[in-house]
């Protein structure tokens, strides 16, 4: 192979590159003997992570397709690397003292946190199916691991073992898909894929199947109703932050490919997916807003409300087209800072694993520590979709592109839904500045937690009162 | 004209807000919020001065690039109608501190951050010239009314602040789905006056209309979307209750004034009648409903429901008569239903019961009070010489050009209007002295009077010499009947 080749498809993923080697490095400095290995360790991570994002940020814009065709690096993919970054950097930041408090004081941590990273990196650059699909495995593997991290919460290993198998049963799926494309197009290169399929009478009933395997595996990844079952019960068990990371950086990965593959190079099939997408978007957003209603467990409504979220994001896949895509992009960042944000307060909130987490942990957080207790009411305000807060931005964008191709009567149910949302969302409010505390809560926010605080908090504000600078980001990144 | 005046008033409460979490005692917190409402107001007073009677176009324009990519701008500016509304939020605005100094005891910061923070966002609605931002702030609205609700309220409040916020946002939503789909219909932007020159097909237009329709009817609130209503007015702080009762419900009809006459001529024409109907309906109803309570506070709360049905009543009439008297009656509705309230938390703050037939010969245990409240009781039964009268003539005379039966129900709502209220007149003023568990009551104090008086100059001001006001309006109004008339060319 050419040299020049080779030399150019690395400078393309310096960035997988940076984390791979930063990651291995932090793997031989945790067997280190050191007291205060685990500050250090964070600390490494989140240099590495900035260091990636540099070279992120100075790769080319124009689409650079790499190592024969199968990685990309275009505007798309820098923009989710960065929110990649971002969530990867916050959940780092927001782990420090939750690990001590439960005990797990481990170097792995960071190391699997890194791996899971790069797997996402590669979802939203791969070109190839099986690039995506090595790269989904990378960053699930690394999760089940993380997943089941609290080692002496029998939830934690409950959902860790979960995880693992509706994973690799999922993943089975998908592969089927994969392998069902490649039958029909010779192929698994989403290029010469969509080449086979607009070639003069290409006709063949198995495409639907294809299809429908490939969708059904990519929906059960980011948790669409009736792909949802595992969602409540992992993101509960699951330590907080990892909870945090999975439903932000997972989710925008996974979506990611699944706007690659059915909005940009197979963009052919949608008349077969379409109909069927716009049940399970109402079917998720319906599902997630009503079971949320009746959670007592802050972590298990957060799983349903990011439920929900899933299924306002589907419509902007229906949707289409370039404001479509734009609406997705966008929602993600804000739900970014606002969930990250919220899962920030929980951890901050919590007891230790015999206190679990009810949502009476919020009663009384406006007397005892007002200003958190406000954030806390902006972060949900967000997630409801009140202005002027993102969380409504987000929404008013996707329903803007909604109702721009036509589907009034999506973005009706679709509204209609949120308001019912919302409810669960004022509960908690209602909680903090209407109940009695229950005892001062001990509540110590240490330097990273106020980074984390003050970045999702500013996030969550500033892109609902300035849309327009994320606005035009999603745009010129949502050329493919 | 350099100073972006609006934009003044807007922000000084919003950034008074945002002070006072800063400040230490609570006497500083209330004497703070006080002064810079006051100063609002001020402000307010000026540009009712300085408002050019002689145009209908908007004035005192800002115009801002907000997201420019999708035609969202900062635009701002006021004409005859808004610039009263303007003027009776800053009103009450000081009203409502000076009314929750002693009442509210605790979280006297929060309390009065979010009183601060609503009335930024009301006076901002009413200043919006762009329908991005008028949305935003009329849904945004809804978050510091809940909290006062929920936080400051009555024994039911969690209940009532849940209630209203959900009514409230489902009907918003709808709205933003009208909204964006006039986007689309109208060359993609949210400039509220280039939407209104476009012209829209008939089919686009009814649609538009339901979902407008659904929003407002919610917000006035129109019979039957108004079971939300006596729930937040009996559970709210009497703050909540005057703004809520002053300026909230104003917001349904002022949408109607502002989007759906001017930008949905054929469907207003379309749906004229139904509206007529439903506010027939809402006189009548409410008022019955309103015959039968027992609690004051409750009574007043439907009685609104009833006087709300006056106004709709007369925008539909689509004639100057009575679109005139349902501004009027909009603005009077504001000043007199917030005095009731006030006085209704008065006693309440004094023997904690709000049930009327506890109460007997007020006007002999504390005659102050006894003569300001009946006032303001014989203004809103529309007695000749007060503001209600003005109002209810010129709505029924417009009526009465369009539809007989309407008026005459009409007529029939102001008689039950007048048999509730003299209700409470003869129940709870006059006969032999009755005070609920027999708790001290004593006459009212300074700063009640200064709460009460400014409203009843209005209440004779507008009785006796309506001209000040119709003044204002008659540009505007003749306006937008200019745009009503010009219909038909799309359907």
């Amino acid at each position: 192979m050419d040299m020049t080749l080779i030399a150019g498809s690395a400078l393309a993923s310096v960035p997988e590159i940076i984390i791979i080697i930063g990651a291995c490095a932090a793997l031989m400095i945790s067997l280190l003997p050191n007291a205060r290995q685990e500050n250090l360790l964070a600390s490494l991570s989140v240099i590495i992570i900035a260091l990636a994002a540099g070279m992120s940020y100075a790769l080319p814009e124009s689409p650079q397709r790499e190592y024969a065709g199968m990685f990309v690096v275009d505007g798309f993919s820098t923009y989710f690397k960065m929110v990649l970054y971002l969530a990867t950097a916050l959940t780092i930041l927001m782990s420090g003292k939750y690990l001590v408090k439960e005990g797990v004081v481990k170097g792995e941590y960071y190391v699997l946190l890194l791996f899971a990273l790069v797997g996402t990196m590669i979802m939203v650059s791969g070109t190839d199916l099986l690039i995506i699909y090595v790269g989904i495995e990378l960053q699930a593997i690394a999760i089940y691991v993380l997943v089941g991290f609290l080692k002496a919460d029998a939830r934690s290993n409950e959902a860790a073992l979960k995880y693992v198998i509706l994973g690799a049963f999922s993943s089975g799926i998908l592969l089927y898909g994969i392998s069902l494309f490649y039958g029909l197009s010779g192929s698994t290169n989403l290029a010469a894929i969509s080449e086979a399929l607009f070639a003069p009478n290409f006709d063949n009933p198995m495409l639907l199947m294809a299809t429908l395997f490939m969708l059904v595996g990519l929906l059960f990844k980011v948790g669409v109703v009736p792909f949802h079952m595992w969602v409540p019960d992992i993101y509960e068990g699951a330590p907080s932050p990892i909870t945090g990371f999975m439903s932000v950086a997972a989710k925008a990965a996974a979506f990611a490919v699944i706007l690659r593959v059915f909005l940009n190079e197979l963009f052919v099939l949608s008349p077969i997916w379409l109909l069927g997408v716009a049940v399970f978007a109402v079917a998720t957003m319906a599902l997630g807003s009503l079971a949320a209603l009746v959670q007592t467990n802050i972590k298990r409504m957060l799983a349903y409300s990011s439920i929900a979220h899933a299924g306002f994001l589907l419509l902007g896949l229906i949707a289409g087209g370039a404001d479509g895509v734009a609406s997705v992009m966008q929602y993600l960042v804000v739900f970014t800072f606002m969930n990250l944000g919220m899962f920030a307060i929980i951890i901050l909130l919590n007891k230790g694993v015999k206190f679990g987490e009810p949502i009476e942990a919020f009663a009384g957080l406006a007397k005892t520590h007002p200003i958190l207790a406000l954030m806390t009411m902006i972060f949900l305000l967000s997630l409801a979709g009140i202005p002027p807060t993102g969380g409504f931005f987000a929404k008013f964008y996707v329903l803007m592109a909604l109702i721009e191709t036509g589907h009034i009567w999506l973005a009706v149910i679709a509204v209609l839904l949120s308001a019912v949302a919302a409810w669960f969302y004022l509960r908690i409010i209602m909680l903090m500045y209407v109940h009695e505390p229950s005892g001062k809560p001990d509540i110590h926010i240490t330097r990273s937690m106020q980074i984390v605080l003050a970045v999702t908090f500013l996030g969550t504000v500033l892109t609902g009162l300035f849309p327009a600078w994320l606005l035009e980001a999603a745009r010129s990144a949502a050329v493919f | 004209m350099n100073l972006p005046i609006l934009s003044v008033l807007i922000f000084l409460p919003a950034i008074a807000a945002v002070v006072v979490p800063f400040l230490r005692s609570n006497a500083s917190v209330r004497w703070f919020t006080l002064i810079a409402l006051l100063i609002d107001f001020l402000i307010a007073v000026w540009l009712l001065i300085a408002f050019d009677t002689s145009t209908p176009d908007m004035q005192f324009r800002e115009n801002l690039a907000w997201v420019p990519p999708l035609g969202i701008g900062y635009r701002l500016g006021i004409d005859g109608v808004s610039v009263w509304f303007i003027f009776l939020t800053a009103l009450l605005g000081w009203i409502c501190v000076l009314a929750s100094w002693n009442s509210i005891k605790h979280r006297v910061k929060e309390f009065m951050a979010s009183l601060l923070a609503i009335q930024s966002m009301m006076i901002g609605v009413f200043c919006a010239l762009d329908v991005f931002l008028f949305y935003v702030l009329w849904e945004a609205m809804l978050i510091p009314m809940y909290l006062i609700i929920g936080i400051w309220g009555g024994e039911n409040r969690i209940y009532a602040a849940f209630k209203f916020f959900l009514f409230t946002l489902a009907g918003s939503l709808l709205f933003l789905i009208g909204i964006l789909v006039l986007y689309f219909e109208g060359g993609r932007t949210f400039d509220m006056l280039a939407l209104m020159a476009r012209e829209y097909s008939f089919k686009v237009q009814a649609w538009v209309f339901i979902s407008f329709l659904i929003a407002f009817a919610v917000k006035i609130p129109m019979v039957p979307f108004h079971t939300w209503l006596p729930d937040a007015h009996v559970q709210a702080p009497t703050a909540g209750s005057i703004i809520l009762a002053g300026v909230l419900l104003k917001m349904g009809a002022y949408g109607f004034i502002r989007f759906s006459l001017p930008m949905l001529p054929d469907a207003s024409h379309y749906f004229a009648p139904m509206m007529i109907a439903l506010s027939a309906l809402a006189i009548v109803y409410g008022g019955l409903l309103a015959l039968a309570q027992t609690d004051i506070k409750k009574l007043v709360a439907y009685s609104s429901v009833s006087h709300m049905g006056f106004i709709t009543l007369g925008l539909f009439t689509l004639n100057v008569n009575g679109m005139s008297g349902a501004v009027i009656q909009m603005f009077n509705h504001g000043i007199t239903t917030g005095a009731l309230f006030l006085f209704v938390g008065l006693i309440y703050e004094r023997t904690h019961s709000r049930e009327i037939p506890r109460y007997g010969g007020m006007i002999k245990a504390v005659p102050l009070f006894g003569i300001l409240f009946a006032a303001f009781l014989l203004s809103s039964m529309a007695v000749p010489g007060t503001n209600g009268f003005v109002g209810e003539i010129l709505v029924l005379s417009g009526t009465f050009a369009v539809n007989g039966w309407a008026a005459s129900a009409g007529v029939v709502g102001a008689l039950i209007g007048a048999a509730y209220l003299l209700g409470i007149y003869r129940q709870v003023l006059l006969g032999p002295v009755k005070v609920p568990d027999d708790n001290k009551i004593w006459d009212l104090d300074n700063r009640e009077i200064l709460c009460a008086v400014p409203l009843l100059i209005f209440v004779f001001w507008m009785g006796f010499y309506p001209k000040t006001f119709l003044s204002i309006l008659q540009p505007t109004l003749e306006n937008l009947l200019l745009q009503l008339a010009t219909t038909g060319a799309g359907g």
